[in-house]
């Protein structure tokens, strides 16, 4: 048959992430982030930054009398306007992605900021202990704009090649370990979304992919469909951003979640 | 650019007289493309939009409340097919009603009972929209029979849309599409937005063809400023919107391998798309193009040395074309194919039917060839856009091919063209005139005619329309169900390419 021969014509094409670095994600923009290394901007110029984001990302905190500026990656949906006009403040977060155990550990300040990771792994260490070697998700698409299934889809073609690390897709809530839900919570997918949150055996662990389902991104926090993310809906234990998360996002935000990303990468991702 | 003297714009007295200018318009061969409500202080206006050969027409009413309140009109659909979930849609938005509708059942939104609509083009409204959603209707009375559902949640990983099956067995005899659960109010995103902004929400309204919506919101906003759009940009327009068709026609090839079982083919397409992917991410920063179009132009140039690019599509494009070449005489995946699904050339014309799915049932339109924005008119096309008979899966399959075979020729020629042109200028500037102003505007997406109406008032968008082919295909879908078993759904769905964010909007 003419399709065996023709699959092993072009030899290996698997990513050999997480085990090593891949190129691609490397260049890879995740997420906007706020440069470690970024002047102080004048009062004046925080407010244009803050105006400019197309989805309230950035935002403009005052403390004690001091202002400064924070960006949230769960809101950041990579229209790329902060980094053109404020290339010494904001930078792409390139490579990684900043995957955390609460919505507020999205958020870039340019600090050095505690890592989240290790809050992450005891939060979900009751819940994926019991883990087999296999782990079965469940997705759901809770108003999302198609990108994002376009990007959990890929998962299983040759170069990402999920089953590789035991990542399986089932149609079927009762065997699902995680949910992994995109899209902006949308009014109308509230009781489906319920419906199969409750289906699920416990424990469940519940990813939050992209920013539509982190925040409600650019199409949702507002107006009469609602959509705050799958957070409003459900509760989440893992989120990842991204507009839509890449397949890489996608791999490490799951890996993440059931504590299977080799430690090198743990140490790499310990920065702002 | 969509040169404004391409579009005719007329208001009718009434709404009596707007429904038989419609119907007149249609019964002497222009297309229907669309329908919808603006709120207005005294009343909803409704505009028709109707398709030529080269020219769009634009026809206006002012839809006024009765003695009891309410928006009437007389229904478009008993004479025109393809008005029918577009009158659907504008009473869920907009709250006309139109009379002698067949079935004017919720499209779009369950609203709930005692709130408004949502008014697009109404600074506020208060709507609130029900969470649980009744069971369907059921239109097929018989013994036996039963509906199963299919969704809103589907059995892999897709998006959210129901279909009610309500069969008697093994044969299909009808089916309800449900896409409101991810209704998430694209009309209302889009009002108050800045024009920059509006370009952000257009690439989201039907993600995979974010390009297409892209460009034809790009094209309504320049059509109304009078910008004239750079050469270089107008090229770089077309690489991305045709490495998008790429990616969606390999998408659906992809689909169609796996309904029929064949796991390497799956495989390979799903790896080609994925090559194209990464060529348009390589070159913009996004995998999906986004941001890599805007009102006036581009962005900037490619991040990627325009020879490699060429070489990186020429080699994905040879191992499409070979794996296509076999998956083309696999009995096992032609036998799925072949008769399946078929939507004939009168059905799909009265439906009024595009793209692919137009375009296998003996429909010839395609804007790239009609009404050409852009470097299309610069850049070789062939002399009419691919056409087949039998309107079956296999012919939309077959379409899709040489359109694969199209846009290579396209995308080399116009990145050989950037190579050589003078002009750096990437965007134009937009400047929009003061007080309200109109423009229509529109692309071809891998699905078909992307089609936007957008009117602003002093440079903030006050409503747009934004009508993907996913919507206007849809509407037919059921057609092609007459007789064909259970199991060739996964095959005919993914025949269609439809983007449901698109369709629920
Ligand atoms: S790149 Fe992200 S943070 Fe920056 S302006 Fe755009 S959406 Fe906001």
């Amino acid at each position: 048959m003419a399709w065996v021969t023709r699959g092993m014509r072009d030899g290996r094409l698997t990513t050999r992430w997480p085990a090593q670095k891949d190129g691609y994600y490397d260049e890879f923009a995740t997420s906007a982030r706020l440069r470690s290394d970024a002047p102080a901007l004048a009062d004046d110029e925080k407010e244009t930054a803050a105006a400019l984001c197309p989805t309230g990302a950035i935002a403009v905190a005052s403390q004690n009398g001091e202002t400064s500026v924070t960006l949230d990656r769960g809101r950041c949906v990579l229209c790329g306007r902060c980094v053109r006009l404020f290339p010494d403040t904001f930078e792409w977060e390139t490579g990684t992605t900043r995957v955390a155990s609460e919505a507020a550990a999205l958020i870039s300040t340019g600090a050095e900021q505690a890592d989240d990771l290790k809050h992450l792994r005891e939060t979900l260490a009751g819940k994926v202990r019991n883990l087999g070697r296999s782990v079965f998700i469940r997705h759901v698409d809770a108003g999302s704009d198609g990108s994002d299934e376009w990007e959990v889809q890929a998962l299983a073609n040759p170069v990402y090649d999920v089953h590789r690390l035991g990542i399986f897709f089932t149609a079927s809530p009762r065997h699902a370990d995680i949910l992994l839900v995109t899209g902006i919570g949308a009014a109308g997918m509230t009781e489906p979304l319920r419906r199969t949150r409750e289906a699920m055996p416990e424990p469940v662990v519940v990813i939050a992919a992209g920013a539509d389902a982190v925040s409600g991104g650019l199409m949702g926090r507002s107006g009469y469909t609602g959509g705050f993310g799958a957070g409003s809906i459900i509760d989440v234990d893992v989120w990842v951003p991204g507009a839509p998360a890449s397949p890489f996002a996608l791999m490490e935000g799951i890996l993440t979640a059931i504590d299977r990303l080799p430690s090198r990468r743990r140490e790499r991702r310990g920065r702002t | 650019m969509s040169a404004p003297q391409s579009v005719r714009t007329s208001t009718a007295t009434d709404p009596a007289a707007f429904t038989s200018q419609v119907n007149a318009l249609v019964r002497d061969g222009s297309r229907f493309a669309g329908l919808y409500g603006t709120a207005r202080r005294d009343g909803c206006e409704l505009t028709a939009l109707l398709a030529d050969t080269d020219r769009f027409t634009v026809l206006r009413t002012l839809v006024t409340p009765d003695a009891h309140g309410e928006l009437h009109f007389p229904s478009l659909t008993p004479h025109v097919l393809a008005a029918f979930w577009y009158e659907r849609a504008a009473h869920d938005l907009s709250g006309v009603v139109a009379d002698g509708h067949p079935r004017l059942d919720p499209l779009l939104v369950l609203i709930d009972g005692e709130y408004g609509r949502p008014h697009p083009g109404r600074a506020h409204s208060s709507t609130s929209v029900s969470l649980r959603t009744p069971p369907g209707p059921v239109d097929v009375h018989g013994r036996g029979m039963f509906t199963i559902p299919l969704g809103p949640v589907r059995s892999g990983v897709f998006e959210s849309v129901e279909f009610l099956i309500e069969t008697p067995g093994e044969d299909i005899p009808h089916l309800n599409i449900r896409p409101h659960y991810k209704h998430r109010g694209v009309a209302k995103r889009f009002e108050g937005r800045s024009i920059d902004d509006g370009v952000l929400i257009a690439e989201r309204v039907e993600g995979i063809a974010s390009v297409a919506h892209a460009l034809a919101y790009s094209h309504a906003v320049e059509a109304m400023s009078g910008a004239v759009v750079p050469p270089k940009a107008r090229l770089l327009r077309v690489v991305y919107a045709e490495l998008e068709r790429m990616a969606n026609h390999l998408d659906v090839a992809m689909r169609l391998a796996e309904a029929a079982g064949l796991a390497v083919a799956t495989s390979r397409f799903a790896w080609h798309k994925e090559s194209v992917m990464r060529l348009v991410s390589e070159l913009c920063g996004n995998r999906f193009g986004r941001s890599a179009v805007v009102p006036g132009g581009v962005a900037g140039m490619p991040s990627l040395d325009l020879a490699a690019a060429a070489r990186a599509l020429r080699a994905i494009h040879e191992r499409v074309r070979r794996d296509a070449a076999l998956a083309m005489k696999t009995p096992s995946f032609l036998d799925r194919l072949r008769g399946t699904g078929i939507l004939p050339h009168d059905r799909a014309a009265e439906w009024a039917s595009l793209g692919p799915v137009g375009r296998a049932s003996r429909l010839e339109d395609d804007c790239r060839w009609r009404r050409p924005t852009d470097a299309y008119a610069e850049l070789p096309l062939a002399t009419a856009p691919p056409i087949l008979d039998a309107g079956d899966v296999q012919a939309r399959m077959l379409v899709r091919w040489r359109e694969i075979d199209q846009s290579a020729v396209l995308v080399l020629a116009a990145l050989q063209r950037l190579d050589r042109e003078p002009d750096d200028s990437m965007c134009a500037t937009i400047d929009l005139p003061e007080g309200e102003a109109f423009g229509i505007g529109w692309s071809e997406a891998p699905q078909g005619e992307v089609l936007y109406a957008v009117t602003v008032q002093d440079s903030i968008i006050r409503r747009c329309f934004a009508r993907s082919a996913s919507l206007h295909n849809l509407a037919a879908f059921h057609e092609v169900f007459r007789g064909d078993v259970f199991t060739d759904f996964a095959f005919i769905e993914a025949s269609f390419g439809t983007g449901y964010a698109g369709v629920a909007m």
